[in-house]
Protein backbone atom coordinates (compact mmCIF):
# COMPACT_ATOMS: atom_id res chain seq x y z
CA UNK A 1 0.00 0.00 0.00
CA UNK A 2 1.11 3.49 -0.81
CA UNK A 3 0.51 4.74 2.75
CA UNK A 4 3.02 2.24 4.17
CA UNK A 5 5.75 3.63 1.96
CA UNK A 6 4.79 7.22 2.78
CA UNK A 7 4.78 6.59 6.54
CA UNK A 8 8.05 4.67 6.56
CA UNK A 9 9.76 7.36 4.51
CA UNK A 10 8.36 10.02 6.83
CA UNK A 11 9.62 8.23 9.96
CA UNK A 12 13.06 7.61 8.47
CA UNK A 13 13.28 11.24 7.45
CA UNK A 14 12.48 12.30 11.02
CA UNK A 15 15.10 9.92 12.41
CA UNK A 16 17.67 11.28 9.96
CA UNK A 17 16.77 14.81 10.92
CA UNK A 18 17.24 13.91 14.59
CA UNK A 19 20.66 12.38 14.07
CA UNK A 20 22.27 14.44 11.36
CA UNK A 21 20.83 17.80 10.54
CA UNK A 22 21.63 20.97 12.43
CA UNK A 23 18.79 23.46 12.66
CA UNK A 24 19.00 26.16 10.02
CA UNK A 25 16.94 28.91 8.48
CA UNK A 26 15.99 26.54 5.66
CA UNK A 27 14.49 24.05 8.10
CA UNK A 28 12.63 26.87 9.79
CA UNK A 29 11.18 27.89 6.41
CA UNK A 30 10.12 24.30 5.69
CA UNK A 31 8.46 23.99 9.09
CA UNK A 32 6.57 27.25 8.62
CA UNK A 33 5.42 26.16 5.19
CA UNK A 34 4.17 22.87 6.65
CA UNK A 35 2.15 24.75 9.25
CA UNK A 36 0.71 26.94 6.51
CA UNK A 37 -0.20 23.92 4.40
CA UNK A 38 -1.75 22.21 7.42
CA UNK A 39 -4.00 25.21 8.00
CA UNK A 40 -5.12 25.30 4.35
CA UNK A 41 -5.57 21.54 4.27
CA UNK A 42 -7.53 21.67 7.52
CA UNK A 43 -9.93 24.29 6.23
CA UNK A 44 -10.48 22.40 2.97
CA UNK A 45 -11.15 19.12 4.79
CA UNK A 46 -13.53 20.82 7.22
CA UNK A 47 -15.49 22.28 4.33
CA UNK A 48 -15.74 18.98 2.47
CA UNK A 49 -15.29 16.03 4.86
CA UNK A 50 -15.73 13.51 2.07
CA UNK A 51 -12.50 14.65 0.50
CA UNK A 52 -10.45 13.26 3.40
CA UNK A 53 -11.88 9.78 2.91
CA UNK A 54 -11.26 9.95 -0.84
CA UNK A 55 -7.62 10.83 -0.24
CA UNK A 56 -7.37 8.06 2.37
CA UNK A 57 -8.79 5.55 -0.11
CA UNK A 58 -6.36 6.72 -2.76
CA UNK A 59 -3.36 5.83 -0.56
CA UNK A 60 -4.83 2.57 0.68
CA UNK A 61 -6.59 3.50 3.93
CA UNK A 62 -10.25 2.76 4.55
CA UNK A 63 -11.29 5.82 6.56
CA UNK A 64 -10.38 9.49 6.51
CA UNK A 65 -10.08 9.58 10.31
CA UNK A 66 -7.31 6.97 10.15
CA UNK A 67 -5.36 9.08 7.68
CA UNK A 68 -5.82 12.01 10.02
CA UNK A 69 -4.47 9.97 12.95
CA UNK A 70 -1.39 8.86 11.01
CA UNK A 71 -0.74 12.39 9.89
CA UNK A 72 -1.12 13.58 13.46
CA UNK A 73 1.41 11.05 14.78
CA UNK A 74 4.00 12.00 12.16
CA UNK A 75 3.47 15.70 12.85
CA UNK A 76 3.79 15.09 16.59
CA UNK A 77 7.06 13.18 16.20
CA UNK A 78 8.43 15.95 14.03
CA UNK A 79 7.47 18.43 16.72
CA UNK A 80 9.21 16.42 19.45
CA UNK A 81 12.42 16.20 17.43
CA UNK A 82 12.38 19.88 16.51
CA UNK A 83 11.75 20.88 20.08
CA UNK A 84 14.54 18.61 21.32
CA UNK A 85 16.96 20.19 18.89
CA UNK A 86 15.96 23.66 19.90
CA UNK A 87 16.41 22.91 23.59
CA UNK A 88 19.85 21.40 22.88
CA UNK A 89 20.87 24.56 21.07
CA UNK A 90 19.59 26.68 23.91
CA UNK A 91 21.47 24.69 26.51
CA UNK A 92 24.69 25.01 24.50
CA UNK A 93 24.22 28.75 24.34
CA UNK A 94 23.55 28.70 28.06
CA UNK A 95 26.77 26.80 28.70
CA UNK A 96 28.82 29.22 26.64
CA UNK A 97 27.30 32.13 28.46
CA UNK A 98 28.00 30.59 31.87
CA UNK A 99 31.56 29.75 30.82
CA UNK A 100 32.24 33.29 29.65
CA UNK A 101 30.93 34.57 32.96
CA UNK A 102 33.08 32.14 34.95
CA UNK A 103 36.23 32.94 32.97
CA UNK A 104 35.62 36.68 33.15
CA UNK A 105 35.19 36.44 36.90
CA UNK A 106 38.36 34.34 37.22
CA UNK A 107 40.31 36.80 35.10
CA UNK A 108 39.14 39.64 37.28
CA UNK A 109 40.13 37.79 40.46
CA UNK A 110 43.56 37.01 39.02
CA UNK A 111 44.05 40.61 38.03
CA UNK A 112 43.07 41.84 41.49
CA UNK A 113 45.37 39.44 43.29
CA UNK A 114 48.21 40.26 40.87
CA UNK A 115 47.84 43.96 41.61
CA UNK A 116 47.58 43.20 45.30
CA UNK A 117 50.93 41.41 45.07
CA UNK A 118 52.55 44.17 43.00
CA UNK A 119 51.05 47.45 44.22
CA UNK A 120 53.39 49.46 41.97
CA UNK A 121 51.68 48.31 38.75
CA UNK B 1 64.58 5.87 48.61
CA UNK B 2 68.05 5.54 50.04
CA UNK B 3 69.18 6.57 53.52
CA UNK B 4 70.81 9.80 52.41
CA UNK B 5 67.52 11.32 51.36
CA UNK B 6 65.44 10.54 54.37
CA UNK B 7 65.93 12.60 57.50
CA UNK B 8 68.10 15.59 56.78
CA UNK B 9 66.73 16.91 53.51
CA UNK B 10 63.02 16.45 53.72
CA UNK B 11 62.27 19.55 51.70
CA UNK B 12 65.13 19.28 49.27
CA UNK B 13 64.18 15.69 48.55
CA UNK B 14 60.97 16.88 46.97
CA UNK B 15 61.89 17.17 43.28
CA UNK B 16 60.70 20.75 43.11
CA UNK B 17 57.23 21.94 42.28
CA UNK B 18 56.08 21.69 38.68
CA UNK B 19 55.10 25.18 37.54
CA UNK B 20 54.48 24.52 33.87
CA UNK B 21 51.73 21.94 34.35
CA UNK B 22 48.15 22.76 35.23
CA UNK B 23 45.97 20.19 36.93
CA UNK B 24 42.34 20.67 35.93
CA UNK B 25 39.57 19.15 38.03
CA UNK B 26 35.85 19.30 37.32
CA UNK B 27 34.28 19.49 40.74
CA UNK B 28 30.73 18.64 41.68
CA UNK B 29 29.63 17.68 45.18
CA UNK B 30 32.83 15.98 46.37
CA UNK B 31 33.23 17.89 49.63
CA UNK B 32 34.33 14.87 51.60
CA UNK B 33 37.28 13.99 49.36
CA UNK B 34 38.32 17.05 47.34
CA UNK B 35 40.53 18.61 50.01
CA UNK B 36 42.66 15.48 50.22
CA UNK B 37 42.96 15.24 46.43
CA UNK B 38 43.94 18.91 46.09
CA UNK B 39 46.49 19.00 48.89
CA UNK B 40 48.16 15.84 47.63
CA UNK B 41 48.40 17.33 44.13
CA UNK B 42 49.80 20.59 45.48
CA UNK B 43 52.71 18.61 46.85
CA UNK B 44 53.85 18.09 43.25
CA UNK B 45 52.19 20.75 41.15
CA UNK B 46 52.01 24.48 41.77
CA UNK B 47 48.86 24.97 39.73
CA UNK B 48 45.67 23.11 40.57
CA UNK B 49 42.46 24.56 39.21
CA UNK B 50 39.02 23.24 40.15
CA UNK B 51 35.91 24.26 38.31
CA UNK B 52 33.09 24.02 40.78
CA UNK B 53 30.05 23.04 38.77
CA UNK B 54 27.39 24.41 41.07
CA UNK B 55 28.12 22.14 44.04
CA UNK B 56 25.68 22.42 46.90
CA UNK B 57 27.79 20.73 49.58
CA UNK B 58 30.58 23.23 50.11
CA UNK B 59 33.02 21.52 47.73
CA UNK B 60 34.21 24.87 46.38
CA UNK B 61 35.16 26.14 49.82
CA UNK B 62 36.87 22.85 50.66
CA UNK B 63 38.97 23.05 47.48
CA UNK B 64 39.76 26.70 48.12
CA UNK B 65 40.85 26.00 51.69
CA UNK B 66 43.06 23.19 50.43
CA UNK B 67 44.83 25.72 48.21
CA UNK B 68 43.33 25.18 44.76
CA UNK B 69 42.42 27.94 42.32
CA UNK B 70 38.64 27.60 42.23
CA UNK B 71 36.46 28.80 39.37
CA UNK B 72 32.72 28.67 39.89
CA UNK B 73 30.01 27.94 37.37
CA UNK B 74 26.93 29.99 38.19
CA UNK B 75 24.82 26.85 37.82
CA UNK B 76 25.28 23.13 37.30
CA UNK B 77 26.16 22.46 33.67
CA UNK B 78 27.72 19.00 33.72
CA UNK B 79 31.16 17.47 33.95
CA UNK B 80 32.03 18.06 30.31
CA UNK B 81 31.18 21.73 30.60
CA UNK B 82 33.27 22.08 33.76
CA UNK B 83 36.21 20.33 32.13
CA UNK B 84 36.05 22.63 29.11
CA UNK B 85 35.94 25.71 31.33
CA UNK B 86 38.95 24.45 33.28
CA UNK B 87 40.89 23.74 30.08
CA UNK B 88 40.02 27.12 28.58
CA UNK B 89 41.27 28.79 31.75
CA UNK B 90 44.46 26.75 32.01
CA UNK B 91 45.64 27.14 28.40
CA UNK B 92 45.28 30.90 28.73
CA UNK B 93 47.73 31.02 31.65
CA UNK B 94 51.26 32.19 30.84
CA UNK B 95 53.84 29.43 31.05
CA UNK B 96 51.35 26.60 30.74
CA UNK B 97 52.97 23.71 28.88
CA UNK B 98 50.92 20.74 29.96
CA UNK B 99 47.46 20.12 31.30
CA UNK B 100 46.47 17.09 33.32
CA UNK B 101 42.79 16.27 33.67
CA UNK B 102 42.09 14.70 37.03
CA UNK B 103 38.95 13.44 38.72
CA UNK B 104 37.77 15.05 41.93
CA UNK B 105 36.71 11.85 43.65
CA UNK B 106 40.16 10.54 44.47
CA UNK B 107 40.15 7.58 42.10
CA UNK B 108 43.35 8.58 40.31
CA UNK B 109 46.91 8.19 41.58
CA UNK B 110 49.37 11.05 41.34
CA UNK B 111 52.21 8.68 40.63
CA UNK B 112 50.41 7.62 37.45
CA UNK B 113 49.95 11.26 36.44
CA UNK B 114 53.65 11.95 37.00
CA UNK B 115 54.61 8.95 34.96
CA UNK B 116 52.33 10.02 32.10
CA UNK B 117 53.75 13.53 32.19
CA UNK B 118 57.26 12.14 32.02
CA UNK B 119 56.32 10.07 29.00
CA UNK B 120 54.74 13.08 27.29
CA UNK B 121 57.94 15.03 27.80
CA UNK B 122 60.42 12.32 26.93
CA UNK B 123 58.61 10.84 23.95
CA UNK B 124 57.31 14.24 22.80
CA UNK B 125 53.71 13.09 22.95
CA UNK B 126 51.04 15.77 22.87
CA UNK B 127 48.42 13.46 24.32
CA UNK B 128 48.73 10.65 26.86
CA UNK B 129 45.57 8.82 27.82
CA UNK B 130 45.36 6.85 31.02
CA UNK B 131 44.17 3.27 30.71
CA UNK B 132 43.16 0.98 33.55
CA UNK B 133 43.28 -2.06 31.27
CA UNK B 134 46.99 -2.01 30.39
CA UNK B 135 48.04 -3.74 33.58
CA UNK B 136 46.25 -5.77 36.23
CA UNK B 137 46.30 -3.31 39.11
CA UNK B 138 42.70 -2.26 38.63
CA UNK B 139 39.81 -4.63 39.19
CA UNK B 140 36.61 -2.91 38.12
CA UNK B 141 34.37 -5.94 38.55
CA UNK B 142 32.66 -7.87 35.80
CA UNK B 143 29.65 -5.60 35.15
CA UNK B 144 31.71 -2.41 35.05
CA UNK B 145 34.23 -4.13 32.81
CA UNK B 146 31.46 -4.93 30.32
CA UNK B 147 30.16 -1.35 30.39
CA UNK B 148 33.64 0.09 29.96
CA UNK B 149 34.66 -2.27 27.21
CA UNK B 150 31.46 -1.43 25.33
CA UNK B 151 32.30 2.25 25.73
CA UNK B 152 35.79 1.53 24.42
CA UNK B 153 34.30 -0.17 21.38
CA UNK B 154 31.99 2.73 20.65
CA UNK B 155 34.77 5.25 21.19
CA UNK B 156 37.16 3.46 18.88
CA UNK B 157 34.45 3.08 16.28
CA UNK B 158 33.59 6.78 16.27
CA UNK B 159 37.05 8.27 16.81
CA UNK B 160 39.31 6.06 14.74
CA UNK B 161 41.82 5.79 17.61
CA UNK B 162 42.61 2.41 19.07
CA UNK B 163 42.34 2.89 22.81
CA UNK B 164 42.07 0.22 25.48
CA UNK B 165 40.08 2.33 27.92
CA UNK B 166 37.33 4.91 27.70
CA UNK B 167 35.93 7.40 30.15
CA UNK B 168 39.17 7.46 32.09
CA UNK B 169 39.46 10.92 33.58
CA UNK B 170 43.25 10.95 33.79
CA UNK B 171 44.84 12.50 30.69
CA UNK B 172 47.96 14.50 29.98
CA UNK B 173 47.68 17.08 27.20
CA UNK B 174 50.16 19.52 25.78
CA UNK B 175 48.95 23.12 25.73
CA UNK B 176 48.76 22.78 21.95
CA UNK B 177 46.48 19.74 22.13
CA UNK B 178 44.37 21.23 24.91
CA UNK B 179 43.83 24.47 23.01
CA UNK B 180 42.28 22.52 20.16
CA UNK B 181 39.59 21.01 22.34
CA UNK B 182 36.15 22.53 22.30
CA UNK B 183 33.76 20.24 24.12
CA UNK B 184 30.10 20.61 23.22
CA UNK B 185 28.89 17.66 25.26
CA UNK B 186 28.07 19.07 28.64
CA UNK B 187 27.39 15.77 30.30
CA UNK B 188 29.19 12.44 30.32
CA UNK B 189 29.50 12.00 26.55
CA UNK B 190 32.38 14.47 26.63
CA UNK B 191 34.72 11.60 27.50
CA UNK B 192 34.21 10.20 24.00
CA UNK B 193 34.03 13.63 22.41
CA UNK B 194 37.42 14.61 23.84
CA UNK B 195 39.01 11.52 22.29
CA UNK B 196 37.32 12.35 18.98
CA UNK B 197 38.60 15.93 18.98
CA UNK B 198 42.09 14.95 20.07
CA UNK B 199 42.19 12.27 17.37
CA UNK B 200 41.35 14.88 14.76
CA UNK B 201 44.35 17.01 15.77
CA UNK B 202 46.64 14.26 14.40
CA UNK B 203 49.08 15.08 17.20
CA UNK B 204 51.24 12.23 18.52
CA UNK B 205 49.53 10.32 21.31
CA UNK B 206 50.08 7.40 23.63
CA UNK B 207 48.41 5.38 26.32
CA UNK B 208 49.80 4.69 29.78
CA UNK B 209 48.70 2.22 32.42
CA UNK B 210 47.00 3.78 35.40
CA UNK B 211 45.37 2.37 38.46
CA UNK B 212 41.83 3.40 39.25
CA UNK B 213 41.05 3.18 42.93
CA UNK B 214 37.56 1.84 43.38
CA UNK B 215 36.69 2.92 46.85
CA UNK B 216 33.19 2.32 48.17
CA UNK B 217 32.78 6.04 47.72
CA UNK B 218 33.63 6.14 44.03
CA UNK B 219 31.67 2.93 43.40
CA UNK B 220 28.57 4.57 44.79
CA UNK B 221 28.98 7.43 42.35
CA UNK B 222 29.98 5.38 39.31
CA UNK B 223 28.31 5.29 35.95
CA UNK B 224 25.29 3.05 35.75
CA UNK B 225 24.55 0.78 32.84
CA UNK B 226 21.48 2.84 31.97
CA UNK B 227 23.45 6.05 31.88
CA UNK B 228 25.63 4.62 29.14
CA UNK B 229 22.50 4.62 26.99
CA UNK B 230 22.26 8.36 27.62
CA UNK B 231 25.87 8.76 26.58
CA UNK B 232 25.29 6.80 23.40
CA UNK B 233 22.22 8.89 22.59
CA UNK B 234 24.07 12.17 23.17
CA UNK B 235 26.81 11.04 20.81
CA UNK B 236 24.57 9.78 18.03
CA UNK B 237 22.13 12.66 18.06
CA UNK B 238 23.45 15.87 16.68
Amino acid sequence: MLIQIILIVALLAIAFYLIRATPSARHLAVRRMLVFLAVIGGVVVILSPGLLTSVANAVGIGRGTDLLLYGFIVAFLLYVVTDFKRSTQLSRANTQLARKLTLAEAHLQDEISRRGANPDD
Amino acid sequence: MDAMHTESSCEAAAPGLDYSTWIVIPLYNEASVIAGVVSELLGQFANVVCVDDGSTDGSAQAALDAGARVLTHPLNLGQGAALQTAISYAVAQPGCEHIITFDADGQHRIIDALHMLERAREEKLDIVFGSRFLDDRTNPGILKRIVLKTAVGVTNLTTGLKLTDAHNGLRVLSAEAASRINLQQDRMAHATEIVLQLGRTRLPWGESPVEVLYTDYSKAKGQSLLNSINILFDLVVN
